[in-house]
């Protein structure tokens, strides 16, 4: 399968973290897979007029294309123009090079929440007039249509997350390998399932504090994120806390909130990231398949009835009261 | 002569980012050269009304390479507007994490992005191709499949500290959020020692105070082992260390702030050692598409000019220290702390460089072990402070590529300007008022072009040699 990769108005992070993938490194797993670049602007050899070359013959159709993968926003600005992003050498602006090069492939993948749905790049007025691939923010429509279908009729698939977990990205291009991933797999942003099936609350490592609401109060306390510190781990998508990051991180058990970053328009969250806004001292956004009476009450329950020891290590920086040990009965 | 006067060089790849290039040629070689970043997203505009904590998550996203370094940078800024410094322990974490970023940027510049130019045919019948082909091809190469596998391995210990990499909001400006325990301090140290077995194996092929202790230029060139010693073999025959010569100007803004100090120091160097005016920081638009007038970062404003005016040619500004062009990065960091092998390359082009990264890469794993060694588990980590409705500060540390320095402005609580210059941006910049070429477009004057050559390959080796970040570069 050959993947041309093309890095748009991003950080260049997805690939960074793409070359994090371990078990085995990312060359062997996605080269023994018969998965090759085609191109890739961080691995391959082909520079200038090598790479002119690539991209002219795939869009005359001389090279099949199996995968066009997006890294980064399309921006449009300034006015519709697409310049603010010019693919150097070509003359043509990236926008121009995705809306010419996406028919051609059998599958377009957006990888990151820029490349998905605009992401940090469209934030705070968007200076650049931002969208992503087929989304502009939660809406579809971006750089394509709403109506795009790729060769393989599918929708654009959008691998969000910012930055993207290497296992996201791998795994979609070998289900895509394998043929083993349709539109039925997809949520309706268009995320893989797999990973968007599942939330980062789950696994988290303060599940414990949240069963409680034993909150932390400040960065660095243990306690659960979500009453204070901004956390949306409850709400937001992705398995971050049942596969690790980075060999055994996630960003709660790194001692910082969830801030949603699978989600469209996560960068605009209308409060400062690591606060949770609140009414009447009742933080806004509770859990979304949950009915807000029900949670409030178990929420009050749960709180008169949190043991000490979570209380106190809720709000320390370390555990500081151990869990008490019930010898065994019997044999002596 | 070659048959073309003018080249452009684009889709310029294994840089961070985008980048194409302009020469005009004569006889045979560069003779002016300007340097083009094509792409503008706006992220001092984008935080300029936000809460001022936003720039924690926003900066570490202009840019996937160096987001640690953006981390550090906007939490001391924040930390300077607060008057809060973080705890002792919780500035040595915050270091020992940021060093593991430049630490995995240089690895992955020497066996990604530079090292791989010497495979291309036009150096196949040279005694190292086949041993350069067999380490560096693409996907493919011994040294590739190594590097991607420790740099991995490395980053272990940002999972366990920062929760992931890139993109962690775990600096803060009063330390960091996550307290290291007993078992993370030995954890770190073993995942330490496997990336030192690693560096002495595979990268330096002998021990790294051996290569720290070399003083000059003879001693290592002398170096034959492992894959710093392939390319030292390279440079010698390619006469590496005469092809895009520097100005010899180098600008550090010290790396790994501690409590007893820099890891490695701040400085100006221009011949002999000085210190920076941050007050003589200015950016020129001259040659930019920006709008507005040469000012320095605290009074400085991005306005781009969406018609692309025809004096202009990069979206990148151009800065100046007291009206000079300054070059940045690991060999800058290197002269301006003293060491001896640095001293002696200063002035020096792509070998003087990528020299100075490796020396930097063997340096910063025994400090980086020190770091280590230091965690006291029974510590705070980390201070809080309260932000002032109105205030300015400054954070300015060393990213892999050099000089990162935030400038942020708070007016009623809420952020009022904020001003980025990156590495590169120093680096890459466009001529300025008086047309002074920037660093990287006074170096590439006077490459050979081969005839025929459309991309040439001594550009590539020049530009490579800079390390460029270009989506720092303009953010």
């Amino acid at each position: 399968m050959k993947v041309l990769w093309l890095q748009a108005a991003g950080c260049g992070g997805c690939t960074m973290s793409l070359l994090c993938a371990e078990s085995p490194n990312v060359f062997d797993t996605l080269g023994g897979a018969g998965i090759e670049f085609l191109w890739h602007p961080t691995i391959s050899l082909e520079t200038g007029a090598e790479v002119r070359a690539i991209f002219e013959a795939v869009e005359a159709g001389e090279i099949e294309l199996d995968v066009l993968a997006v890294e980064g926003s399309i921006a449009r600005g300034p006015r519709g123009t697409g310049k603010f992003q010019m693919v150097s050498g070509t003359g043509r602006s990236m926008l121009d090079w995705v809306v010419s090069l996406a028919p051609k492939a059998r599958h377009v993948v957006a990888v990151g929440t820029c490349a998905t749905y605009g992401g940090v790049t469209s934030t705070g007025g968007n200076p650049s007039d931002a969208v992503g691939v087929q989304y502009d923010g939660a809406h579809r429509g971006g750089a394509l249509a709403a109506e795009f279908r790729s060769g393989s009729g599918l929708p654009v698939i959008n691998v969000a997350g910012c930055p993207t977990h290497p296992g996201w990205v791998t795994e979609t291009l070998l289900l895509l390998n394998e043929g083993a991933l349709s539109a039925e797999d997809l949520d309706e942003f268009g995320r893989p399932l797999f990973y968007a099936q599942h939330l980062v609350h789950h696994g988290c490592s303060k599940n414990e504090f949240y069963e409680y609401k034993a909150s932390a109060v400040e960065l660095s306390d243990i306690g659960c994120m979500m009453e204070n510190l901004g956390c949306i781990g409850t709400q937001a998508v992705g398995d971050c806390n049942i596969r690790p990051w980075n060999g055994e991180g996630s960003c709660t058990s790194g001692g910082y909130p969830c801030i949603n970053c699978t989600a469209p328009e996560f960068e605009e969250p209308r409060h400062a990231f690591t606060e949770t806004p609140k009414i009447a001292g009742i933080p806004v956004g509770l859990p979304t398949d949950m009915p807000k009476a029900w949670f409030m009450a178990l929420a009050s329950l749960s709180k008169a009835a949190t043991p000490e020891r979570i209380a106190k290590n809720a709000v320390a920086d370390r555990v500081e009261v151990t869990p008490t040990i019930r010898k065994p009965k019997g044999r002596r | 002569m070659s048959d073309q006067p003018r080249l452009v060089v684009g889709p310029f790849n294994r840089v961070e980012g985008d980048l194409e290039v302009h020469l005009d040629l004569a006889d045979g070689a560069v003779a002016e050269a300007r340097v083009n970043s094509p792409l503008y997203r706006g992220f001092e505009r984008m935080l300029e009304g936000k809460d001022p904590r936003d720039a924690l998550t926003i900066t570490p996203r202009i840019c996937g390479i160096c987001s640690i370094s953006q981390s550090a940078a906007a939490a001391r800024a924040l930390g300077a507007a607060m008057g809060l410094e973080p705890t002792p322990q919780g500035a040595g974490v915050a270091a020992l994490i940021h060093a593991i970023e430049n630490v995995s940027d240089h690895l992955f510049h020497f066996n990604l992005f530079f090292m791989p130019d010497f495979i291309r045919p036009v150096y196949a019948d040279k005694p190292w191709f086949d041993r350069a082909v067999a380490r560096f091809t693409p996907a493919e190469g011994g040294a590739q499949r190594a590097a991607v596998a420790a740099r991995a391995e490395l980053m272990h210990i940002l999972g366990l500290m920062a929760g992931k990499w890139p993109h962690t909001l775990a600096i803060q400006p009063g330390g960091v959020t996550r307290a290291p325990g007993p078992r993370d301090k030995v954890r770190i140290e073993t995942t330490l020692r496997a990336f030192r077995r690693y560096l002495e194996e595979v990268v330096f092929g002998g021990s790294l105070e051996a290569f720290c202790a070399i003083e000059t230029v003879d001693q290592l060139m002398a170096w034959e082992t492992g894959d710093a010693g392939l390319f030292l073999r390279i440079a010698a025959d390619l006469d590496l260390d005469r092809l895009g010569r520097g100005s010899g100007r180098y600008m550090s803004f010290g790396a790994y702030p501690l409590a007893e100090g820099f890891g490695f120091a701040r400085g100006l160097w221009d011949g002999g050692l000085g210190a920076v005016d941050f007050g003589a920081i200015t950016e020129d638009l001259s040659h930019a598409w920006m709008l507005g007038a040469q000012a320095h970062p605290w009074q400085g404003e991005t306005r781009p000019d969406e018609a692309m005016r025809e004096a202009a040619y990069s979206w990148c500004k151009a800065p100046r220290l007291a009206g000079q062009t300054v070059e940045t990065g690991a060999l800058a960091r290197q002269v301006v702390d003293g060491h001896p092998l640095a001293r002696a390359l200063a002035g020096g082009g792509v070998l003087a460089r990528v020299a100075g990264r490796l020396l930097e890469l063997a340096r910063t794993q025994s400090f980086m072990e020190g770091l280590a060694k230091g965690i006291d588990p029974g510590a705070a980590f980390m201070v809080q402070g309260e932000l002032p409705e109105a205030g300015q500060g400054a954070g300015l540390v060393e990213a892999a590529r050099g000089a990162l320095g935030h400038w942020l402005r708070i007016e009623g609580g809420k952020i009022a300007s904020y001003q980025i210059i990156a590495p590169t941006t120093w680096n890459f910049s466009p001529r300025d008022a008086d047309g002074t070429p920037g660093p990287l477009e006074a170096a590439l004057v006077g490459a050979p072009v081969g005839a025929g050559e459309t991309t040439p390959v001594s550009v590539q080796h020049i530009v490579r040699s800079f390390d460029p970040c270009m989506v720092c570069t303009v953010h």
